[in-house]
């Protein structure tokens, strides 16, 4: 992986001698930490990608590099897009988050844009969407239509994003079906199909007929499909190549309108520092279509749900809650603030099992 | 912690899955190694016959076809590599390396489009009264074909090497090209040969991955794989029971941390999810501590002129 770096790095010191030449072009700069093959996160932030360059056309420049591993190789690769004339550069996973702020700092005019992280800076603006909500509604689903009781989840790395997707969905599951388990197996991987489809075999093995996945590509629902019977979701994408197979429905992340205010602000010159972090009410999250593998009437519970966590009505973090050692953590009608929601690193009450560190 | 979730038969069965690209990969290397070369393209090779071989079985229907194009592909992609260090007399480190690089573009080219597409699902062994057994039938005989294929392939390689002519003369080549020169025989040609075999292993295995393992076409869907069995190599000591041990081990501790997770057994995850590198590694160290060595001319330059 590290060549590819390389040899982008190269083709990029190449970009360098011809950039002086398209100043009046804003170059805007994309690090990925998969393929943009992936069909899942990656996928959908290229589509974000060539939406700014639909908008803007001439006007814009935009490059990327994928299969970033992040560690050092990422500042590498920041600083170079940095040194190539970008004047915003989107890094979009979680682990960029210290290297992007290291970059940004010997780079004070360069605008950075860190995906889920909480580091911010005068040049570092963060963004995130609300996961949590598609999978409360995923959770919903998932408990109506296991048989066995288990759900098999697969996690990525245990930071609070991934965290808070397992608490969501386990509440709206045992909200629905008290007898539901969740089993949890953390790849400790964001993206390598072959470990993927793995862990939901494993799962599955074990009497999983739900799998849940918070990772990036598509073979957990490979896997599900070749053992038959088993539902799952698309992640990040839409994934419908599954929807005549495990797939039920998904969630979706939608960049693009935020990548393109975001671009737009640069080329205004209004852009600042912000926090942004929405869900399905301004459209950052989507829930893909549900198909009729789901009952009609889970399906309407569903959509109902959506719309009211769409409207603001609802919250899927709303108190009776305790965490799993059987304190109290939200009271009845009670709210979770989004500070307690991003620093997530508690399971609650019901889920067995403890977090890595 | 419910240990009785997990089931030990499909235990087994899975880690041998998990097993066999790695194995495949790796023996094809050791080979490689074996005659002298140092091919670090073994991650570009696997990826390439991974789509090859998923493009074929997809346009045929037939995943036989499929492996054996995923053979052809990464033999091709070798042949490069191949002209280059032995024809042209190129480093051998860069060209592998470069081969990686070409092999994970040139398979994103060819993947586009079969993404999401399902492969036809590959024939599994069905010995009628072998297969049916209980709990040995499940584990040894209901596997795919390749993981047959390659078991076999791993004897092969270990009784060539050991017990025949050619084996000998392999040796030969990989230990003192110049004497084996001077002997008469054929360095390049048997360079070329091996670092074709060596292709069509790795080929084999990223095929495994795409149409069995997973089965879907993702790009850079190998994830390292091809890193891992050249480090097997070594760590094996250029010995094809110890790649087979190996493999088998990595694989196994992968499938079985995985399964310990999802039982919730109460150890950290953190040192499940190293155990496959840990274990494997310390088993394989321990076993060297004999007099094994690399190759003598292993990644060195042959010119016939001295």
């Amino acid at each position: 992986m590290k060549l590819t770096q390389l040899l982008t790095t190269a083709a990029l010191a190449l970009g360098l001698a011809t950039g002086a030449m398209a100043q009046d072009k804003l170059k805007v700069g994309f690090v990925y930490v998969g393929p943009v093959g992936d069909g899942g996160w990656t996928y959908e932030h290229d589509k974000g990608r060539q939406a700014i360059e639909a908008e803007f056309g001439d006007k814009v420049e935009t490059v990327f590099v994928e299969s970033v591993p992040e560690g050092p190789d990422a500042e590498r690769v920041m600083t170079q897009m940095a040194l190539d004339g970008a004047g915003l550069i989107f890094t979009t996973s979680f682990g960029y988050m210290d290297p992007t702020i290291n970059v940004a700092a010997k780079f004070p005019d360069v605008k950075f844009e860190h995906a889920t992280g909480y580091k911010r800076a005068d040049n570092v603006s963060t963004y995130s969407a609300r996961f949590y909500e598609g999978r409360a509604i995923q959770g919903h689903i998932a408990g109506n239509m296991t048989e066995s009781n288990i759900v098999g989840y697969i996690g990525s790395y245990p930071i609070p994003e991934v965290i808070r997707g397992i608490n969501s969905a386990f509440i709206h599951a045992r909200k629905v079906n008290p007898d539901v388990e969740f089993k949890i197996v953390w790849a400790y991987t964001w993206f390598d199909p072959a470990k993927e489809a793995d862990a939901a075999k494993v799962l599955i093995e074990q009497g999983a007929d739900v799998i849940l996945q918070h990772t990036d590509s598509t073979a957990p629902l490979a896997a599900a499909a070749e053992a038959g019977n088993i539902i799952g979701f698309g992640q990040a994408s839409d994934m419908s190549e599954y929807a005549d197979g495990p797939r039920v429905s998904s969630i979706i992340d939608d960049w693009a309108p935020y990548y393109i205010a975001r671009t737009r602000a640069v080329m205004d010159g209004t852009w600042t520092s912000t926090d942004t972090w929405d869900g399905i009410g301004p459209g950052m999250v989507g829930i893909g279509e549900i198909t009729d593998k789901v009952p009609a009437e889970v399906k309407a519970e569903a959509l109902a749900m959506k719309d009211a966590i769409a409207a603001g009505e609802y919250h899927p973090f709303t108190g009776p809650l305790n965490k799993q050692d059987g304190s109290v953590w939200l009271a009845e009608g009670e709210v979770a603030d989004d500070g307690t929601l991003l620093g997530m690193d508690f399971y609650v009450e019901g889920i067995e099992g403890t977090i890595p560190n | 912690m419910d240990l009785s979730s997990i089931n030990p038969v499909l235990l087994l069965a899975s880690l041998m899955v998990a097993a066999t690209p790695l194995l495949l990969a790796a023996v094809g290397e050791l080979v490689v190694e074996k005659a002298g070369v140092l091919n670090l393209g073994v991650e570009g090779m696997m990826i390439t016959g991974a789509i090859c071989g998923f493009a074929i079985a997809v346009n045929t229907g037939d995943p036989l076809l499929g492996v054996l194009a995923a053979a052809g592909g990464g033999a091709v992609l070798a042949l490069l590599f191949a002209l280059l260090t032995q024809l042209a007399l190129a480093n051998q480190v860069a060209s592998g390396l470069g081969l990686t690089l070409f092999g994970l573009g040139l398979s994103a080219l060819i993947g586009q489009g079969y993404q999401g597409v399902r492969p036809p699902s590959f024939p599994r062994l069905n010995i009628p009264g072998l297969s049916d057994m209980p709990v040995l039938g499940r584990i040894l005989f209901s596997h795919d074909l390749m993981v047959y294929l390659g078991l076999l392939i791993v004897t092969a390689v270990w009784f060539m090497l050991k017990y025949t002519r050619a084996g000998l003369i392999l040796r030969a080549v990989g230990e003192n090209h110049e004497a084996a020169h001077a002997l008469g025989y054929k360095v390049k040609r048997i360079r070329i040969m091996a670092i074709l075999f060596g292709g069509a292993c790795a080929g084999m295995g990223g095929a495994y991955i795409s149409l069995i393992r997973v089965p879907q076409w993702t790009e850079g869907m190998t994830a390292g794989i091809g890193w891992i069995a050249l480090a097997l190599v070594v760590f094996a000591s250029w010995k094809p029971w110890r790649v087979l041990l190996g493999a088998y081990l990595f694989g196994g501790v992968t499938v079985i941390q995985l399964n310990l997770q999802a039982a919730g057994v109460a150890i950290p995850v953190e040192y499940l999810a190293m155990s496959p590198y840990l274990i494997t590694i310390l088993v394989l160290v321990i076993m060297s501590a004999d007099k094994s060595r690399a190759p003598a001319s292993l990644g060195r330059v042959f010119h016939a002129s001295r």
